[in-house]
């Protein structure tokens, strides 16, 4: 059967800077001594309770990791991950992802995977993702190639994984280890789900092929329909089934308000995150992440998307992009509708529901409005996906143009 | 020319004695006025390290050692004896590197504000990190003179994006450990034939401290500071550099 599932997610940001024009960059660079550890305290044990909340209500759980930011606090995703194995009861747990080009050690992360996976007794989803540019300088990595490392990478924990009869060999071209043999070995058998990260169309090949689920944030309007529709044919291609629905991730902003005067504060407390980014140049063109077309843009001052759409920090203007959905239950249906429509059809829709000062309590009247009200609807509609029959009603729906995402699609997309 | 089954970019010119000239991270330099003038005296030999000046880069490159044994083949491939190995910046790195290997057909050695070797402790930044500066304080490091650098605003896109790829291949090649191995120092003592250092006085990226200090490890090894100059002597003084050149190898 055909279903969709939802997965709250937070960056975990730390809110409480100064005003922007007193710091040059939110990533890399900015001092921890911004970082107070007893708010940081607070903000965990909040995000952490907003988590468990989740799975009180129904909804499945992301979480992600990265380092040297404000913009997410959590450097060790599987540490946040490991608590909520133990404190939650029903959520499905997604990583995602593993930043696998920068962890030298592929068989620690196996291991660390395996760990989640039997305390949470089979809940742990499994990302791996290339990770942003940012990332480059805070783990000390060249990006060069990072495709190929993390496909490597990839390889060896999955024979990690599904090795049981003892310890294997492994000398590829990034990563050696000579005696591979798991403990624990993972809960769910073969193992648990991967997801990779995509974004764009060319990077979709392998994921179809492994018949991983490919996940794709913030892509908006004009490009999901080219990554989700090349993941479809790849997956054709190597599989001579259609791809499962439940083979693709869309993650946009999700807010939901019992009127517009809910929705208007929280929807725009919610664009921190867009607001937030600001990252200077050097941290953002790490030599070999981008190919030099691109990173010759990024010299010339220009932001990353290339797509010629303005930059934008407007709610509504990312709400007509598709990647903030935002309004009461029935508004936020429709617009989620819509877009799933138009994209073809997804089975996880990557709710990215809290981000800078939006308040705890905000933050779970949404949830609960989305649990209740929104949620019961995706279902009944992904439950009547065909994956002909959405292609033919999907042609009354004409390709949008300039509504390309800015820079932010391709900085969160990893 | 073909070296290792790979098609190298090789420039040459001029006549005399040979001289191998190993460009820095900023991409070729041999078509530059003070190359002209030392082709006056030297037969000219300036290979484009992989991954340079729109040239791909060998799957299995990854290294400065890499470069080394492409540049030993070179000079056997070129039956060369009696050169004057020179290197500027990264290129220098990869002529020390050379001549701590093989330098039977090398007689003399001229290094312009090489990196390549860490004098310092482990905290101090011995040579600026080019990777994690924005473009105008990068320039800043790198030249006297500002206004003589390249402005990525105004350059058209096919050379930015030159500019661009030799920045990944700089990357690619000096990223960790970072613009210097550290084994090289001990190594150095294998390098017996007169060695001289060039260097900018204004230099940012590695100051003329750290050349001081590098030259030190070379046994007999000689130094002489530009004024008026940065990390590229060659590009902002091209006089003074020549006449320093040929008074050490004239």
């Amino acid at each position: 059967m055909t279903t969709m599932r939802t997965w709250f997610f937070t960056e975990d940001c730390y809110p409480d800077l100064p005003p922007q024009d007193e710091w040059d960059s939110i990533r890399v660079d900015l001092p921890n001594q911004l970082c107070e550890p007893e708010n940081a305290h607070r903000l965990y044990n909040e995000y952490l309770d907003i988590w468990c909340a989740a799975d009180e209500m129904g909804l499945d759980i992301m979480v992600n990791e990265h380092h040297q930011t404000a913009t997410c606090m959590i450097p060790a995703a599987p540490i946040m991950l490991g608590i909520l194995a133990r404190q939650t009861k029903d959520a499905r747990l997604l990583i995602l992802g593993n930043p696998l080009p920068n962890r030298n050690q592929p068989v620690r992360v196996a291991e660390e995977m395996a760990l989640i996976d039997v305390i949470s007794k089979g809940r742990l989803e499994c990302g791996f993702v290339r990770s942003v540019p940012y990332e480059a300088a805070a783990a000390n990595m060249l990006p060069y190639k990072g495709s190929e490392r993390l496909w490597e990478s990839h390889d060896l924990i999955m024979k990690a994984w599904t090795t049981h009869d003892g310890p294997f060999n492994f000398e590829g071209k990034y990563y050696h280890h000579r005696q591979v043999n798991i403990w624990p070995r993972p809960y769910q058998d073969p193992h648990p789900p991967v997801w990779i990260t995509t974004g764009g169309a060319s990077s979709t090949d392998p994921v179809a092929k492994h018949g991983h689920v490919a996940a794709v944030f913030l892509a908006g309007y004009s490009r999901v329909r080219p990554v989700f529709d090349a993941y479809r044919e790849n997956y054709l291609k190597h599989h001579g089934t259609h791809a499962p629905l439940d083979r693709l991730a869309y993650c946009g902003l999700v807010y939901v308000g019992d009127d517009e005067r809910a929705v208007e504060k929280g929807a725009n407390e919610l664009m921190w995150y867009m607001q937030a980014n600001k990252v200077t140049e050097q941290w953002k063109n790490p030599p070999g992440y981008h190919p030099p077309q691109v990173a010759a843009g990024i010299m010339k001052g220009a932001h990353i998307s290339g797509s010629g759409a303005a930059y934008s920090t407007d709610l509504k203007e990312h709400m007509r992009r598709g990647n903030v959905f935002a309004g009461t239950p029935d508004q936020v249906y429709e617009q989620i509708k819509a877009f799933w429509e138009y994209s073809g059809g997804f089975g996880h829709m990557l709710m990215m529901g809290q981000a800078g000062h939006l308040p705890k309590d905000d933050t779970l009247r949404s949830m609960q409005l989305y649990a209740d009200e929104v949620y019961p609807r995706l279902r009944e509609l992904a439950a009547t996906w065909d994956p002909e029959e959405i292609m033919e009603k999907r042609k009354a729906m004409p390709d949008q143009e300039h509504a390309e995402i800015t820079d932010l699609s391709v900085d969160f997309v990893r | 020319m073909k070296l290792q089954g790979k098609e190298i970019d090789v420039v040459r010119k001029g006549s005399g004695q040979p001289l191998l000239l190993l460009h820095g991270g900023g991409g070729p330099i041999a078509a530059m006025p003070f190359a002209d003038k030392l082709a006056e005296k030297f037969e000219i030999i300036a290979p484009t390290h992989p991954g340079f000046g729109g040239s791909k880069i060998p799957d299995h490159f990854n290294r400065v050692d890499d470069l080394v044994f492409l540049y030993l083949d070179l000079l056997d491939e070129l039956d060369l004896n009696d050169v004057i190995l020179m290197g500027f910046s990264m290129g220098g790195w990869t002529a020390v590197e050379l001549a701590t290997m093989n330098s039977t057909r090398l007689s003399k050695m001229i290094l312009v504000d090489p990196v390549g070797v860490k004098v310092g402790g482990r905290e101090d930044r011995d040579i600026a990190d080019v990777f994690a500066l924005p473009g105008e304080k990068l320039v800043e490091l790198m030249f006297h003179d500002v206004s003589l650098a390249p402005k990525p605003a105004d350059m058209p896109d096919d050379q930015l994006q030159l500019m661009a790829a030799n920045r990944i291949a700089l990357g690619v090649y000096t990223w960790d450990p970072y613009m210097h191995n550290p084994k090289l120092p001990h190594r150095l003592h294998r390098i017996k034939m007169p060695t001289h250092f060039i260097w900018g006085e204004s230099d940012g990226i590695v100051t003329v401290d750290y050349g001081q200090k590098y030259c030190k490890l070379i046994d007999g090894a000689t130094m002489t500071v530009i004024e008026n100059a940065g990390h590229s002597p060659q590009v902002e003084q091209p006089e003074a550099f020549v006449d320093a050149v040929f008074k050490c190898a004239g």
